[in-house]
C-alpha cells in the first residue's frame, strides 16, 4: 500500500482546515456578539469581560421572544403537516397501482425546481382575498406545500425499499393497508422520519421570502424577518446585529446538532437518489 | 385490501381480481389525495396564476390587461434585466463551479485515505449550509465591513492596499456575494464527494497502481468517474442555490451598490412590491424557473445516459 502516513496526515489536515473555514467566521460572530455594546465599531476584539447582556438588550429591542415563538409555531406545524401528508402519499406512490402513477410522481417532483420567487405574487394577492394574508396559517400552508415534493419523494423511496415479506405477512394475518402502514412499516421508518423532520424544520425556519411577502402587514414576524428588519434599524451596530443573528440561528443549530446524523442521512442519500 | 405494486397472485378469478384491483387503486388515491390537494392549491395554482400574470399588464390595483408576450419582450430588451441574468451566471460560477472545483481538488489530494473523526468534521462542514441565509448575510456583512475582520486580516498580513468595503464596492460586491455562496456550499460539497470516494472499492485503486498509475492518473481514471453522481448532485444543489438567493441579496446588498448585484430573484420582489409592475415581475419569476429547469436538465443529462 502506498497510502503512507504522510498522505493520511495530509487528508486529515485538509479536512481540518475546511472545517475551520466553515466554523471560524461563526465563532467570530459569537465573540463579536459578546463585545462592548453600543459601539459603531466593526473591529473584533476580545474585551476583558463578556457582555452577555447584549443578548438581553437585543431580545428586548427586537422583540426576539415573540419572533422566535412565531418561527417555532410556523416551523413545527409545517413540519408535522409535511410528515402527515408525505407518509401516506409516499406509501401510495410506492405500493399502490394508481392510474398515471409515474405522471403524478413526476408532477410532485417538479415542485423541487419551483423557486419561491415564482410564487410570491399570487401568494400575496390571492391569499389576501381569502383572508390568509398576515395570517400565520397562510405561511404554514405554503411552507408545507413547499416541503411536500421532497417529503413525498423521500417517503416513496423508503416504502419502495422496505421489505415486502413483512407486509405480505401482515396481509396474510388479515391486516388492511392502514394497519400495515402504521403497525409494520412506520416503526421501521424512524430514521427516515427523523431525517425528514430535521430537514423540513430547518428549511421552514430559514425561509425569508415567503413570510416576508405573506406577513407584509407586520403584525407577525418570523425570526429571520425580525433579524432583517433589525439590521435595517441598527445598520452598523455589529455587536447587536451579531447577537440577533445568533438568537435567530440557535434553534436551528440546536435541532441540527441533536439530529446531526439524520440530517446528514437526509442530505446525502436524499440528494443522491434524486 | 392488497398492498400491490408487485405481481398480485391471481388465482384465475378474473372479475374478483379486477374489482380488488380497482378498490386498491381507490385506496391508494385516498392516501395520495391530501398531499396532492395541498400541493395543487398552494404550489401549482399560484405558479399557474404566475404564468397567467406574466402575460398581463397589472399594477395590483386596476384590472389586469392581457398583453401577450410583451413582458417577456420587455425583459429581454431591458439591459437592466439582461445584466441581472448575467450576474446570476457569475454567481453560478462561484456557487457551483468554484465550489465543485475546490472540493474536487481537495478530494483529489485526500484520495482514498480514511479520515478519522469524519462525523465531527461533517457536523462543522455542514454548518454554513444549515444556518439561515439571512444569518449568513448579517454575519458576512460584518466580516466584510470596511473595518471588519477580513480587512483587519489583510492589513495584518501586509496586504493593506487590498482592503475595501467589499459589499459596497462596484467591482467587488458581486464576487463577494459569490464567495459567501462558496463558503455556504463548500463543506456540503466536500462531505458529499468524500462519502462518494469512500464507497469506491479499494481494489480499483490497487488495480490502477498495478498498472503504474501515479496519483494524478489515479484521480482521473478511478476517483473522478466513480463520483460522477456525487458531482452531479453538488452541481444541481449549488446552481439552484445560486439562482434562488433572494435572502442573501436582501440582507447583504439589496442589489447595490448601483445595480451591481441585482439578480433575477431580487428583481422579482423589487418589481412586484416596490415598482408595482406585476406582469414583468411574474414573467421574471417564470423565466427564473425556466432557467433552473434547463440548467438542471443540462446537468442531469449526461448522468441519465451513463
Amino acid at each position: 500500500m502506498r497510502t503512507t502516513r504522510a498522505h493520511a496526515l495530509t487528508g486529515q489536515v485538509i479536512v481540518t482546515c475546511a472545517a475551520a473555514i466553515a466554523v471560524v467566521p461563526l465563532i467570530g460572530v459569537v465573540i463579536m456578539a459578546l463585545g462592548e455594546p453600543d459601539t459603531q465599531d466593526s473591529t473584533i476584539r476580545l474585551s476583558d469581560s463578556f457582555h452577555i447582556g447584549n443578548f438581553k438588550a437585543v431580545w428586548d429591542l427586537a422583540d426576539m421572544g415573540t419572533a422566535l415563538a412565531t418561527s417555532f409555531k410556523v416551523s413545527i406545524t409545517a413540519t408535522l403537516l409535511t410528515l402527515l401528508l408525505s407518509v401516506p402519499a409516499g406509501y401510495a406512490l410506492a405500493r399502490f397501482r394508481l392510474p398515471m402513477r409515474n405522471m403524478l410522481f413526476l408532477i410532485l417532483l417538479a415542485g423541487l425546481m419551483l423557486p419561491n420567487e415564482s410564487l410570491i405574487i399570487p401568494l400575496f394577492f390571492d391569499f389576501r382575498e381569502v383572508g390568509l394574508a398576515d395570517n400565520l396559517l397562510g405561511v404554514i400552508l405554503v411552507e408545507t406545500a413547499l416541503g411536500l415534493p421532497f417529503g413525498c419523494f423521500w417517503m416513496r423511496t423508503f416504502f419502495q425499499d422496505a421489505p415486502y415479506e413483512i407486509t405480505d405477512a401482515g396481509r396474510v394475518d388479515g391486516a388492511n393497508s392502514f394497519v400495515i402502514l402504521v403497525r409494520l412499516l412506520l416503526p421501521m421508518a424512524v430514521p427516515q422520519l427523523l431525517a425528514l423532520t430535521v430537514l423540513s424544520f430547518v428549511w421552514t425556519w430559514n425561509d425569508l421570502l415567503v413570510p416576508l411577502v405573506m406577513l407584509s402587514g407586520g403584525r407577525e414576524l418570523t425570526a429571520p424577518m425580525t433579524l432583517a428588519t433589525f439590521q435595517g434599524q441598527y445598520t452598523t451596530d455589529y455587536t447587536y446585529l451579531s447577537a440577533a443573528a445568533i438568537l435567530t440561528a440557535i434553534p436551528v443549530i440546536a435541532v441540527y446538532l441533536v439530529l446531526q446524523r439524520s440530517f446528514a442521512h437526509g442530505i446525502t442519500s436524499g440528494a443522491m437518489k434524486g | 385490501m392488497t398492498v400491490a405494486s408487485r405481481p398480485v397472485q391471481s388465482n384465475g378469478a378474473g372479475v374478483a381480481a379486477r374489482k380488488q384491483h380497482r378498490s386498491n387503486a381507490l385506496v391508494g388515491l385516498g392516501y395520495l389525495a391530501p398531499a396532492l390537494i395541498f400541493y395543487g392549491l398552494f404550489l401549482i395554482l399560484p405558479f399557474l396564476h404566475s404564468i397567467y400574470l406574466s402575460f398581463c399588464a397589472w399594477d395590483g390595483i386596476s384590472p389586469s390587461r392581457w398583453v401577450g408576450l410583451d413582458n417577456y419582450r420587455a425583459i429581454l430588451e431591458s439591459s437592466q434585466n439582461r445584466v441581472a441574468f448575467g450576474h446570476a451566471f457569475v454567481l453560478i460560477g462561484f456557487y457551483a463551479l468554484l465550489t465543485t472545483a475546490l472540493a474536487l481538488v481537495l478530494v483529489g489530494v485526500i484520495g482514498s485515505t480514511r479520515i478519522r473523526g469524519l462525523t465531527i468534521f461533517r457536523a462543522a462542514l455542514f454548518l454554513p449550509y444549515v444556518i439561515a441565509p439571512v444569518v449568513t448575510g448579517v454575519a458576512w456583512r460584518w466580516l466584510l465591513a470596511p473595518d471588519g475582520p477580513v480587512n483587519s486580516l489583510l492589513r495584518a498580513v501586509g496586504l493593506g492596499s487590498w482592503t475595501r468595503g467589499w459589499l459596497g464596492d462596484f467591482t467587488w460586491a458581486l464576487p463577494s456575494v459569490g464567495l459567501i455562496g462558496t463558503w455556504m456550499l463548500l463543506g456540503l460539497a466536500l462531505v458529499l464527494l468524500i462519502s462518494g470516494v469512500q464507497r469506491i472499492p479499494v481494489e480499483l485503486y490497487e488495480a490502477a497502481r498495478m498498472d503504474g498509475a501515479g496519483p494524478v492518473r489515479e484521480f482521473f481514471a478511478v476517483t473522478l468517474p466513480s463520483i460522477r453522481n456525487e458531482i452531479t448532485v453538488v452541481m444541481v444543489l449549488a446552481v439552484t442555490a445560486a439562482l434562488r438567493n433572494f435572502d442573501l441579496i436582501y440582507v447583504t446588498t439589496q442589489g447595490g451598490p448601483g445595480s451591481s448585484t441585482e439578480v433575477p430573484s431580487f428583481l422579482v420582489y423589487q418589481k412586484a412590491f416596490f415598482v408595482g409592475d406585476l406582469g414583468v415581475a411574474s414573467a421574471m419569476g417564470v423565466l427564473l424557473t425556466l432557467v433552473i429547469l434547463m440548467l438542471t436538465m443540462l446537468i442531469l443529462r449526461p448522468w441519465r445516459k451513463g
